[in-house]
């Protein structure tokens, strides 16, 4: 696993740059987010790493870019642009409300409706099909508050939210840094639950124990330019580690971005 | 996670492995894990130990200050029927009020201009519908001066929420503008400073009625069981459906003790209204008051539980960033609410005047704003927005009238105690709220 050939294309970037007035955030960066893969983006801090999904997400615009979606060029101009294609965020803080239950959390701005009417019942069944779907089973009730929820529901609650819309794509950020070790667990192994439903996901991470543990694909941003993109096979802790700090080539250097490597 | 084949249902008791070591289980709701009426009670006695008490705390509250000025007052004049009406009476211009304030105290904001902008509503309506000025059907007046109570809350909603000035500054300025406006809407026409609602006119004996009129003792009756009727088929069927879907539903036991609490309290309040009240002649029946409360009641019940508009109040409550990141238009929801604070408020403003026979130029706002605040917060609303419902400014309301009442028919208990008393009642209910937060926090 975790060769570009042998799987679905999903998303395609090259040469994207982006500047906040002088100072250049992303340069010429490309990278393949291939559908039912983990792809990790790692990068030191400052590396771009947040400006990167922002552009994808919608949130900002890239200076230039080239961007498929499946093989087709796309322009992705704001969150909704986002959305309609199939590609779901979700961040570092969750934005969960904490004083709504589970199912009201899941919908929320986008609640189904019954003669104008909240229909509470459809949504409560199609969110618990959701959650069991994603084979989270250690909430007591769906109707639970989430400021209730321990941080690892938490989590699990931001996904199914995000893979509710026919997603294609999870973005992730930092999804375990404020997490403890049984709930990294639970949330890493969401992460595969993903992967095995067919969807593209990428987590944004420098926690290097997860991203070992849950990727296929490693890729690594280092002063705004892609340093190293590869199976993750193809890298150890080591070599990840001075592409993140130094961004040189170590010494089992996989290719670098600009490598014939087309998905 | 086990990922075995055999996925227990959601709300199965799983024990959740990334509970914290060493802390209990969430306390949830028993209405929402309850399967039996006993899991039911031992839920509510967990919570309950646990500091997240709900609604108890109001009701207790209620209790004792009902059982204290029962036994103070002479001749137990505090339970009369007389009494009775008079404590719902007084008691009306608060809830509506109340429920007024709620909506900005969801969205975690304050309005401090209810207290004269109500009234100024009121001042609109009277001056309208006296014949000594436009003379306008009763009904023109009080839309009118609903209208304009709630152009004046989209002024401050646009203040607030477009120039992002702080609701406690917008609302303060509006309450002293408000309270100009009520005195230069007074000074029009022949009863300038003190318009009435006493006369012989027709549109104004209707304004007069609104507080003062009752229906006869059979429709009391009949109107009691169609809305009692009405609310156990609404909540019987819907709690039966829930539970055969397999959804989050209380245990049926549960769904009929609501529905019996329900029916009681509504034959006792009819059963009080129907007493004769009168010392001479005859005074009976449920007054009209009572009506226009229940209906706001459901009005605003229903907007805030059952539409978008009301999840997404909860929602930027709760926390605004989510709901932006949602899609919500929180500046135009937050309007919006400040926009319904205003109508409702104007809807208090007509109550108040009908109550006081007319509008005085000596309306004292300040203390019917703080009066709003206390009734919602005593009856459970969170001012950290996100918490609370509609009801609890009845709840609220009832207890912050108790007081004044009782102790003015207890004549060797000095009126110097009551705001004291109110006070701390207010202090109580405002640090059981802030305290049962900290705790829930903190798990």
């Amino acid at each position: 696993m975790g060769d570009p050939n042998g799987s679905q294309r999903l998303l395609e970037i090259r040469g994207l740059y982006k500047s906040f007035g002088a100072v250049q955030a992303l340069t010429d960066v490309s990278m393949d987010v291939p559908l039912g893969h983990v792809t990790a983006l790692c990068g030191d801090n400052g590396a771009g790493k947040s400006v990167f999904i922002k552009c994808i997400s919608g949130i900002y615009q890239p200076d230039r870019a080239e961007v498929t979606w499946e093989g087709r060029p796309v322009h992705v101009r704001n969150a909704h642009d986002a959305s309609s294609l199939g590609i779901e965020t979700v961040y570092q803080d969750l934005a969960l409300a904490d004083n709504l239950d589970i199912v009201q959390n899941m919908f929320l701005g986008r609640e189904r409706l019954r003669r104008g009417i909240l229909d509470e019942d459809h949504m409560e069944t199609a969110a618990a099909e959701t959650l069991a779907s994603l084979r989270v089973t250690t909430v007591r009730s769906i109707r639970q508050p989430v400021g209730s929820l321990s941080g690892g529901q938490r989590q699990s609650v931001a996904v199914a939210k995000a893979v509710m819309w026919n997603s294609r794509l999870v973005i992730m950020d930092e999804p375990t840094a404020a997490l403890g070790v049984t709930q990294t667990a639970q949330v890493l192994e969401l992460i595969h639950n993903l992967r095995d439903r067919g969807l593209a996901v990428l987590v944004v991470s420098h926690n290097l124990n997860d991203v070992f543990a849950v990727a296929d694909r490693i890729a690594v941003l280092h002063l705004g330019r892609m340093v190293a993109e590869d199976r993750a096979g193809a890298f150890d802790r080591q070599s990840v580690v001075e592409y993140m700090t130094t961004g040189g080539v170590g010494i089992k250097g996989p290719s670098s971005t600009d490598a014939g490597r087309e998905g | 996670m086990t990922g075995t084949d055999t996925e227990p249902p959601i709300g199965a008791a799983v024990k959740d492995p990334t509970a914290a070591k060493g802390s209990t289980e969430p306390l949830l709701p028993p209405e929402i894990t309850a399967q039996t009426l006993g899991d039911y009670v031992r839920g509510l006695v967990l919570r309950v130990k646990s500091g997240e008490s709900g609604v108890l705390p109001v009701i207790l509250s209620m209790v004792i200050v009902f059982v204290v000025f029962w036994a103070v007052s002479r001749h137990h004049v505090f339970i009369s029927a007389g009494n009775m009406v008079n404590l719902f009476q007084q008691s009306a211009v608060f809830i509506v009020l109340g429920m007024a304030e709620m909506f900005a105290l969801l969205l975690g904001e304050i309005d401090l201009s209810l207290g004269y902008l109500g009234p100024l509503g009121g001042a609109i309506a009277i001056q309208i519908i006296e014949p000594g000025n436009a003379g306008w059907p009763w009904w023109a007046g009080i839309v009118l001066g609903l209208l304009g109570a709630a152009l004046i809350g989209l002024v401050q909603g646009l203040i607030i929420t477009v120039l992002r000035i702080p609701s406690f500054i917008v609302t303060l300025a509006f309450s002293l503008i408000c309270f100009g406006l009520i005195l230069k809407v007074l000074a029009i026409g022949p009863y300038s400073g003190y318009p009435s609602t006493n006369g012989i006119d027709r549109d104004l004996r209707y304004l007069h009625n609104l507080m003062w009129a009752n229906v006869t003792p059979a429709a009391s009756w009949i109107s009691m069981i169609v809305i009692v009727g009405l609310y156990s088929g609404l909540v019987f069927t819907r709690d039966e459906r829930r539970r055969r879907s397999g959804l989050v539903a209380p245990p049926l036991s549960l769904t009929l003790i609501k529905i019996a609490f329900f029916s009681a309290v509504g034959v006792v309040l009819v059963l009080i209204c129907n007493l004769n009240r009168a010392n001479i002649g005859k005074l009976q029946g449920v007054p009209f008051f009572v009506y226009i409360v229940l209906g706001v009641l459901a009005m605003w019940t229903f907007l805030l539980h059952r539409t978008r508009y009301g999840r997404y109040v909860y929602a930027i409550g709760g926390n605004a960033e989510a709901a932006r990141r949602a899609g919500i238009n929180v500046t135009r929801i937050r309007t919006m609410a400040f926009v319904l604070a205003g109508f409702t408020g104007g809807i208090a403003g007509i109550l108040y005047l009908s109550q006081n026979g007319g509008m005085s130029n000596n309306v004292n706002g300040g203390q019917l704003v703080l009066y709003a605040v206390a009734a919602a917060v005593i009856g459970g609303t969170s001012l950290f927005g996100g918490r609370g419902k509609p009801r609890d400014a009845i709840l609220g309301a009832l207890v912050i009238v108790m007081i004044p009442n009782g102790i003015g028919l207890k004549p060797n208990l000095g009126v110097q105690h009551q705001e004291v008393i109110t006070g701390i009642v207010l202090l109580v209910a405002a640090s059981v709220d802030a305290i049962s937060r900290r705790r829930a926090m903190s798990r």
